[in-house]
């Protein structure tokens, strides 16, 4: 059995965890191109080495970080995701163009 | 026999014949570096040096030849996939399949004995229904058949309605077929070593050297080489490869692991797999059978075998064939497979001019071996990229243009 240590849960059977994928910051949602955007969101660096990647205990569904090894399958680390995430992200929308473009929506 | 071993076992000089060029020096320069000495690999070269005429080729693997995912896939060959782009492409590929033997005059024990995918729901019945209908108009044999078909195919497996997940019905697909994948990249070797490709083993790509936009050489563990161009066939690397030219792929590789038992009597005919259990199986012409499933749950560069992972296969190969409770485990394995996000490879032009891609193979890429070796060669040869590879392109991603084959794996993933 390999064991997995959730920042809430403490040492679990791996098998009770999902991976949920590399962590990437993520691109200023309002200037961020389109293939900004297909990068964000399908090219991975897959590095053979140590990532930080999601995972979440699925019976309790608290999502966290982890530092592994993608050669030796050894987890270095586990923390909670807001060692990172510690400041408020604002999600505002793209202001509208200036009315002078409205000709061009037609 | 025993004469012979013993008169030649101490002896340098055995008569036999040299299927590849026995290891020389590597020259400063090769007008094609392939990286990758799996199926593809060779199949690029034999294509380059018999139909192309480009034989100063140098194929490079950091192991032994075919000792990657050649040797750790399980040997399974279809066309019955969901997309035109898919099936058009794998439908070329079980022609060439059909004639590779004569091809490269090496047995490969290509035997269409046809594949079996089994539904096991409402929604899979939908989706078969679907798949089959595209397969028919795309010139392939495939077939949504019911329960009463399914049992007197496979008279052995478990058609209870009381199991956990009753056989619904299943998609039959006449062109299913398997072969013994090592012969398939020692036939392209041979043949390409033949015609003065040079097959360089243990030979390790630790760099390459990309000035504006162009690959001028690669570094190796056993020195320098300057190159016209570089085609990477490193499945289960393809990331690592192609970060050394500086090109970033949407790519997670992650094991897939298969078991094999001892050899028993011909008592299964075609290849069947259920993509809800995560299992599929067939019996080799050896007589063993090869169980494999779906990918491990994450990523990882390594082969090792997992207890958990041989109980799951274990559990969903039961409860389709209870008999091989009674079998003994001959070994478990694993391959990395390139998972990509819509389960199609990356074929074609790179971001670097002369850098060419045959990456992406996840779970698929044995089937697709003789039309890789074809079409990668004919891009390379022509620098223009066949039709039938164009919506492989890598620039897909980026506008895009993704290829969904993912209800069309043989066991989920």
């Amino acid at each position: 059995m390999k064991l997995l240590t959730c920042p809430l849960n403490g040492q679990r059977n791996i098998t009770e965890f999902t991976y949920g994928g590399e962590y990437h910051p993520m691109p200023d949602h309002q200037q961020a191109t389109s293939r900004e955007w297909a990068e964000h969101v399908f090219f991975h660096d897959n590095n053979a080495g140590v990532v930080i990647e999601w995972w979440c205990h699925s019976a309790s569904s608290y999502w966290f970080l982890a530092e592994r090894n993608t050669i030796s399958d050894q987890i270095l680390r586990t923390f909670p995701a807001d060692e990172i995430f510690n400041q408020r992200i604002d999600f505002a929308p793209v202001p509208e163009p200036a009315s002078d473009a409205k000709g061009e929506s037609q | 026999m025993p004469f012979g071993l013993l008169k030649y076992g101490l002896s340098s000089e055995y008569p036999g014949e040299h299927h590849f060029n026995p290891t020389t020096e590597l020259k400063k320069h090769y007008d094609v570096v392939i990286i990758g000495a799996g199926g593809h690999g060779t199949g690029i070269a034999y294509h380059l040096a018999k139909y192309h005429g480009i034989t100063n080729v140098a194929v490079l693997e950091k192991n032994y030849l075919g000792s990657g995912n050649t040797a750790r896939n399980t040997a399974v060959i279809r066309s019955n996939y969901l997309t035109e782009e898919g099936v058009t492409f794998y439908r070329e590929s079980v022609k060439l399949w059909q004639d590779l033997s004569n091809e490269f005059n090496y047995n490969v024990m290509m035997e269409s004995r046809g594949q079996l995918t089994l539904a096991h729901s409402d929604a899979a019945i939908r989706s078969f229904r679907w798949r089959a209908e595209v397969n028919q108009h795309m010139g392939v044999r495939s077939e949504l058949i019911d329960r009463q078909q399914i049992a007197e195919m496979v008279p052995n497996l478990n058609m209870s309605e009381d199991s956990r997940f009753p056989i619904m019905g299943g998609l039959w697909h006449a062109d299913g077929a398997t072969a013994r994948h090592d012969a398939v990249a020692w036939g392209y070797a041979k043949g390409a070593c033949e015609r003065g490709v040079e097959l360089h083993q243990l030979t390790e790509v630790q760099d390459i050297e990309v000035t504006s936009g162009r690959v001028t050489a690669v570094k190796t563990n056993r020195g320098r080489i300057e190159c016209g161009c570089v085609v990477q066939a490193v499945a289960g690397a393809s990331s690592v490869v192609a970060k050394m030219a500086g090109i970033p792929l949407p790519i997670h590789s992650y094991p897939l692991q298969a078991m094999v038992t001892q050899p028993y009597k011909p008592i299964l005919t075609p290849h069947v797999s259920s993509p809800h259990l995560h299992v599929y199986t067939h019996q080799t012409s050896r007589g063993e059978f090869v169980i494999g499933g779906g990918s491990d749950p994450y990523p990882l560069y390594n082969t090792r075998a997992t207890l958990d992972q041989r109980e799951s296969l274990t559990a969903a190969a039961l409860e389709l064939f209870p008999f091989l409770a009674q079998a003994r485990m001959l070994r478990q394995w694993a391959g990395t497979t390139d998972m990509t996000p819509d389960y199609s490879p990356i074929m074609g032009l790179s971001p670097v001019e002369n850098y060419y891609l045959d990456a992406g193979w996840g779970t698929w890429g044995f089937k697709a071996t003789p039309i890789c070796g074809k079409t990668m060669a004919k891009l390379v040869a022509t620098k223009k990229v066949p039709d039938i590879i164009k919506p492989f392109e890598l620039e897909r991603f980026y506008k895009y243009q993704q290829i969904n084959e993912a209800g069309a794996t043989a066991a989920s993933h």
